[in-house]
């Protein structure tokens, strides 16, 4: 059987410390310990793509590492960026580009291209393409998310306010 | 839950983590990105009873050469450091050019150079470049460290030649032949998924501009990497034309025996094996043969 242990893990600046099983999944243990339901899960074998966060500033699948692996680290999860009354640029333009329907893979895809428009908003076709590439969308046909990214990139780029 | 209950460990030295699996055996699996390990737990293919976490290990991260020139990368190295590493760039193209090809930027910031290659997956295209490439890895135990040639390391589906109280530490690739050329062609439904067929070609070009040396190593084909050598035989000696790569590319389908899934019949990857097998002989001369390729 396996003992729980103790974690500390700031997330969006916040301090956590938690007792969890060492099989939590980090994507669990976000949703369930935390109650930051904004990180989705979607095939939970690192396929979809849902779920991503960013650890240590590097975007990975949440559920491919256990909770008991980020003790120590720092995680930014979807709940980072805007607020409703205040969206962040990437989070204004999907709204504007109606780069979602259902919207159930929207977290994963913000949680992905951010950190790539945070380093560069001078993108290539293939940047873009690439920036994309682990994430599913069963809506939209990525083309609205592709429109999405660009314009983003045109509001970070110009110092947009958010 | 989705993984079984195991005991966990992080040990923080190799040494701690080679005592742990000297004691647990196998019962205990490692832990090294956990990309493909991680899903094999949610699904419970694997319920391992101990796991040994190799993260804490920063010893096992770093990329050198080495003073003989060759180029020396820990096994707990992620993908996307090597991946934007000028060093690897420089030294194996090959495996600079492969990098993105490697599932998605996800995975590549937390799966592990070493984890590829000790999980045998016969789809990884690690596995094929390392056999092209000549490497050698690094296996560590308790009861001593051996070298074990990628050639010899492969015995099969998802199996190495790892003991269980085995760690797999470093990998080295030996410096690049003069005139060396080289190219991974793959065929993949999308970005994100295995390649239906993959081969990697590593080819060198004598002072003639006759054919010294050629490879054609297969991901996906079978039980581990592939090797053509009937085929490539065909090449050395001779100088490179459309005919004689044509020719060599026909004639891998002999030494493959692919199984079929609901992606691909057998008839489909062996079409898709010697169209690959040709585009990448074409690109490794031509990059043999360009003047920018001569050797670190």
């Amino acid at each position: 059987m396996s003992k729980a242990m103790d974690v500390t893990v700031t997330v969006n600046g916040e301090v956590y410390q938690k007792t969890i099983e060492p099989r939590l999944l980090l994507s669990d243990f976000i949703r369930h310990e935390l109650n930051l339901s904004g990180t989705h899960v979607g095939c939970e074998q690192g396929v979809c793509g849902a779920c991503t966060i960013l650890f240590d500033g590097m975007p990975v699948r949440s559920c491919l590492m256990l909770a008991v692996q980020a003790d120590g680290h720092e995680i930014r999860t979807v709940e980072d960026l805007g607020t409703m009354e205040n969206l962040h640029p990437l989070q204004e333009a999907f709204q504007e580009t109606h780069a979602l329907q259902c919207g159930f893979c929207t977290s994963g895809f913000l949680m992905s291209i951010l950190p790539v428009l945070e380093e560069t908003t001078d993108l290539s076709e293939e940047d873009l393409k690439r920036a994309l590439e682990g994430n599913l969308c069963r809506c939209t046909g990525y083309q609205h998310i592709r429109d999405a990214v660009q314009l983003a990139a045109e509001k970070m780029s110009s110092g947009g306010e958010s | 839950m989705k993984p079984a209950p195991f005991e966990y460990i992080a040990p923080t030295t190799v040494e701690e983590a080679l005592g742990h699996l000297t004691e647990h055996g196998y019962d205990a699996k490692v832990l090294a990105g956990g990309q493909s390990l991680i899903p094999m737990m949610n699904f419970r293919l694997a319920q391992p009873a101990v796991l040994v976490d190799l993260n804490k290990l920063a010893e096992l991260s770093f990329i050198r050469s080495d003073k003989d020139g060759e180029l020396r990368i820990g096994a707990m190295t992620r993908h996307y450091q090597v991946e934007h590493d000028d060093l690897v760039a420089e030294h194996a193209p090959l495996i600079h050019e492969a990098m993105p090809k490697i599932a998605t930027p996800q995975i590549r910031s937390r799966g592990t150079f070493g984890g590829s290659i000790a999980h045998a997956d016969p789809a990884a295209e690690l596995t094929a470049i390392c056999v092209a490439l000549d490497g050698r890895f690094r296996c560590l135990s308790e009861r001593g460290e051996r070298w074990v040639p990628a050639k010899e390391f492969f015995l099969g589906m998802f199996t190495s030649a790892l003991e269980p109280d085995e760690i797999l530490v470093e990998i080295a690739i030996p410096p690049r032949a003069p005139r060396t050329g080289w190219a991974l062609e793959e065929a993949v439904r999308r970005a994100i998924d295995f390649a239906l067929v993959g081969v990697s070609a590593v080819v060198t070009l004598d002072a003639q501009d006759r054919c010294e040396r050629a490879r054609l190593v297969f991901l996906s084909v079978g039980d581990g990497p592939v090797e053509t050598v009937k085929a490539t035989e065909m090449l050395v000696g001779k100088e490179i034309t459309p005919d004689l790569i044509r020719a060599a590319a026909e004639a891998v389908t002999a030494e493959l025996d692919p199984s079929a899934d609901i992606h691909a019949s057998v008839k489909y990857r062996l079409h898709l094996a010697r169209v690959l097998a040709r585009r990448a002989l074409e690109k490794a001369f031509a990059r043999a043969a360009a003047p920018g390729t001569q050797a670190a």
